[in-house]
């Protein structure tokens, strides 16, 4: 009985991912540990190699195809003794030419085979983030100019295009941080900038954060402007001083003397089953600092018009990304120079009967919760928050005094949270504009589990805001 | 817990007899006649200044956290007459001595002792927290270590506009232990930058004696593990310290990356305002005061090498008292921020 070879998992986010390269061919005998294919997935190109004994009996997907699937079969692998090709019935013991142009005839542009069915997919709190991160805004940004040209993009290649266009115009801009440079970026997103900038601008560090954050808060006191990438946020935390106590109160502390412009970026919130410490959303502690700007995009457009802006600010920028949404395309607009004011939300949805303020990842889940909350008569107004400070108020207290009804949804705790801030501008500016109370929806009050059922019910979903939502409003 | 006796007695490998590369052993510094003079002076206007501040602190004038400089005049005044207008300075919050030496006037530091309006920082500083980007001097950091960190920031940025210059960095022995000291180490050899990591060792970080704190007590011995060398200095002798610097300045200029120099020194007064110093004995002050005054030992190199005059001290002294008095006037009298400061310099931008 030959062995069924699936696409693997890779990474926690990973769904499809190209066959870069077969470094086996049909006929060779391969043993555990042998590396029989290159798999490059949304973060990198990986080695895949054999578990089982055997001999490759078939391959099934073309070295080059783009989009297979995770569990589709890509090769049979006949055990000891086992015919080759025997259980197939395709001979396949020719001359490998052949074996290429029969590979060649199936490349079809994605595989799946419904025969095979795809692995089993966990279904995770992540997973849900995730999926109702593939809603697009249905308003278009005001900030762009009428008949641009959109392209699609993803979040990942606009902050790398932020990052690579803000260099080319500003020798003082440097990236710095683990893996940006050789590695290509531990989520890929300083990918290329190696290439075109040379090391003396891509840098890369020792795991020593406190260490580096304080080096490129220095360097930005010496008239640079760093970019210094954390792996991820969570990592951030042993940083946390220097981007606090040195970047965000020099300058007051300085009687506006010594500026220190420099952008603090990474991914932020809940990844995809990776557990309680490597899964939180720091925006709210960001945010509650007088002295830094904290920015939170959503959608590729956001990501770069903001992250350039960030770039170009004289202020210390805390910019917050998120790990599910890189590999999410948008359309973006085609302009030699997008760059997006800091501070102002952006309104995604229109709608007269409620508002849902949301930011990063859950702006997905409201758009999402808005298109099932239509098919019920309600309709929602989304408002992407975009900047976490300074806090665009008047954006949501005109949306509030438009649909008298406010529901904040966060993928964060909910105590001392962006929600609840929103909460109390509210309460001290728009109570007069209030038919209901505020109602939050946010992570649980724990740190994120690992199980799957466990990190689910933990973390925001469409149904929670779709619940809430229907509160607020006095229905079911 | 009390620190462990020493493992043996067996010698510590001596660095020099390593192949790496080292600098030479710094000579004290030749200095002229004129250079004694203006060490003296810029020594003597820390100790009258920062006796002052003690002053108008007792007295109110001045609130908070307050690090004197007493005793380790020689220190700054040695390694910072070496430097040149390229070159930049970071510390910690012990820092109105190396602000002085920096070129700033002593009114504008008093004034912002003080936490008026016309303080170096608007009066919203205070202390710890000054800063003349103008004079190159970064800082005035209330947080223990973080300069350092900073510091090889800065030496980043000189490295990367080719400009030149070198970060003096100076953090106390309490520092010298401090996680991030160390990611500043290996990130300042791994990329060669130009930084000068000086560990003003006064021997007690607040109530804490270095070796009750430090399993490695011999602090210049800290970059062995990072390949950058260290050097021991007499602190509390500004030719000493002057020669040190010298020779840590060749060194970092010829591009063979930082250096640490340990300068010995001792503080007079206690770690803050606030401190009572009972850790140590009033003996134990004392007997370096009379032993190793930094004032003193130049004072005497003066006397006895160069023929000046006890009225010529007293003219000094008269000409230094009276600028220290006027700061102190002008910190006094020079009005208090405007309440509309409060909302000023939190961000560059508008947003």
């Amino acid at each position: 009985m030959a062995i069924d070879i699936k696409m693997p998992a890779l990474s926690p986010t990973m769904e499809e991912g190209t066959l870069a390269k077969w470094l086996v061919k049909e006929g060779d005998t391969v043993k555990s540990g042998d590396i029989m294919a290159e798999i490059e997935t949304d973060k990198a190109t990986m080695e895949f190699e054999a578990v089982d004994e055997g001999t490759v009996a078939k391959i099934l997907v073309a070295e080059g195809t783009d989009g297979v699937k995770v569990g589709t079969v890509i090769m049979q692998l006949a055990g000891e003794g086992e015919e080759v090709g025997a259980d197939t019935g395709a001979a396949t013991k020719d001359d490998s030419p052949k074996a290429d142009a029969q590979a060649d005839e199936k490349k079809p542009d994605t595989v799946e085979d419904s025969a095979h069915p795809a692995q089993e997919k966990v279904d995770t709190g992540a997973r849900q983030l995730f999926e109702a991160a593939s809603h697009k805004a249905e308003v278009s940004d005001p900030a762009i100019p009428a008949g641009t040209e959109m392209v699609k993009v993803t979040v990942r290649e606009a902050l790398r295009d932020a990052m690579a266009e803000e260099m080319r115009a500003d020798e003082r801009v440097f990236v710095m941080g683990e893996e940006v440079a050789q590695y290509q970026g531990a989520y890929k997103v300083t990918q290329g900038l190696l290439d075109e900038f040379g090391d003396k601008r891509v840098i890369d560090t020792p795991i020593t954060e406190y260490g580096f954050a304080g080096v490129g808060t220095g360097a930005a006191m010496g008239g640079l402007k760093p970019i210094v990438e954390f792996m991820t946020f969570n990592f951030a935390m042993q940083a946390i001083d220097h981007i606090i106590n040195s970047a965000a109160k020099t300058n007051y502390m300085s009687g506006g003397q010594m500026r220190c412009p420099i952008v603090f970026r990474g991914p932020n919130g809940a990844a995809s089953r990776v557990g309680a410490q490597h899964s939180q959303n720091y925006g709210p502690w960001y945010a509650s600092v007088p002295g830094l700007i904290v920015i939170a995009p959503y959608d590729a457009a956001d990501a770069k018009g903001l992250l350039k802006a960030a770039i170009r600010s004289q202020d210390p920028v805390v910019f917050l990304e998120n790990e599910l949404l890189y590999g999410r395309s948008f359309e973006i607009p085609k302009l030699d120079d997008w760059v997006l004011p800091i501070g102002k939300a952006r309104i995604m949805r229109e709608g007269k009967d409620v508002t849902i303020v949301s930011y990063s990842i859950g702006v997905g889940l409201a758009l999402e919760a808005a298109e099932t909350l239509a098919g019920e008569g309600i309709e929602a107004e989304v408002v992407d928050l975009r900047t976490l400070r300074p806090l665009d108020k008047q954006t949501v207290l005109t949306s509030l005094a438009k649909t008298n009804r406010l529901v904040v949804v966060e993928e964060g705790w909910p105590t001392c949270s962006i929600a609840s801030e929103i909460a109390a501008i509210a309460m001290e500016e728009g109570f007069d504009d209030l038919d209901a109370p505020v109602l939050r929806v946010t992570n649980e009050d724990v740190p994120l589990p690992y199980a799957a059922n466990l990190e689910k019910l933990a973390l925001i979903s469409t149904d929670k805001i779709v619940k809430t939502v229907k509160k607020v409003c006095y229905r079911g | 817990m009390a620190k462990a006796p020493a493992r043996s007695e067996a010698p510590a490998a001596d660095p020099q007899k390593t192949n790496r590369e080292r600098p030479a052993e710094p000579r004290p510094y030749e200095a002229s006649k004129d250079e004694l003079l203006k060490f003296y002076e810029d020594m003597l206007l820390i100790r009258r200044f920062e006796e002052k501040a003690g002053q108008l602190y007792g007295l109110g004038l001045i609130g908070g956290f307050c690090h004197l400089y007493i005793g380790q005049e020689a220190v700054a005044v040695g390694l910072q007459s070496a430097l040149t207008e390229k070159d930049s300075v970071i510390t910690g919050y012990r820092d109105h001595g190396h602000m002085l030496l920096c070129g700033i006037p002593p009114k504008d530091v008093m004034a912002e002792l003080t936490g008026r309006q016309a303080g170096i920082s608007k009066g919203k500083g205070g202390s710890m927290h000054m800063f003349s980007v103008e004079h190159k001097f970064y800082g005035g950091h209330g947080i223990v270590g973080a300069q350092v960190s900073l510091g090889a920031g800065l030496a980043f940025s000189h490295k990367y506009n080719n400009d030149g210059g070198v970060c003096l960095a100076y953090f106390g022995d309490g520092a010298a232990n401090q996680g991030q000291v160390y990611e500043s180490f290996n990130m300042a050899e791994l990329w060669k930058l130009p930084i000068i990591f000086v560990i003003e060792n006064n021997q007690y970080a607040m109530g804490t004696s270095v070796n009750r704190a430090s399993a490695e007590d011999q602090l210049y011995r800290r970059g062995e593990s990072f390949r950058i060398p260290g050097i021991q200095v007499d602190g509390m002798d500004v030719l000493a310290s002057r020669g040190a610097a010298e020779e840590a300045l060749a060194w970092v200029r010829a591009g063979k990356g930082p250096i640490i120099l340990e300068m010995k020194t001792y503080r007079y007064r206690g770690h803050s305002m606030s401190d009572p110093a009972k850790y140590r004995s009033r003996d134990e002050v004392q007997a370096v005061r009379d032993k190793s005054d930094p004032i003193e030992h130049v004072k005497k190199l003066l006397t006895e090498g160069h023929g000046v005059k006890e009225e010529d001290f007293k003219a000094v002294e008269q000409r230094i008292r009276k600028q220290v008095a006027e700061s102190a006037d002008f910190a006094e009298s020079t009005p208090e921020p405007d309440p509309a400061e409060l909302y000023t310099d939190i961000l560059v931008e508008k947003y």
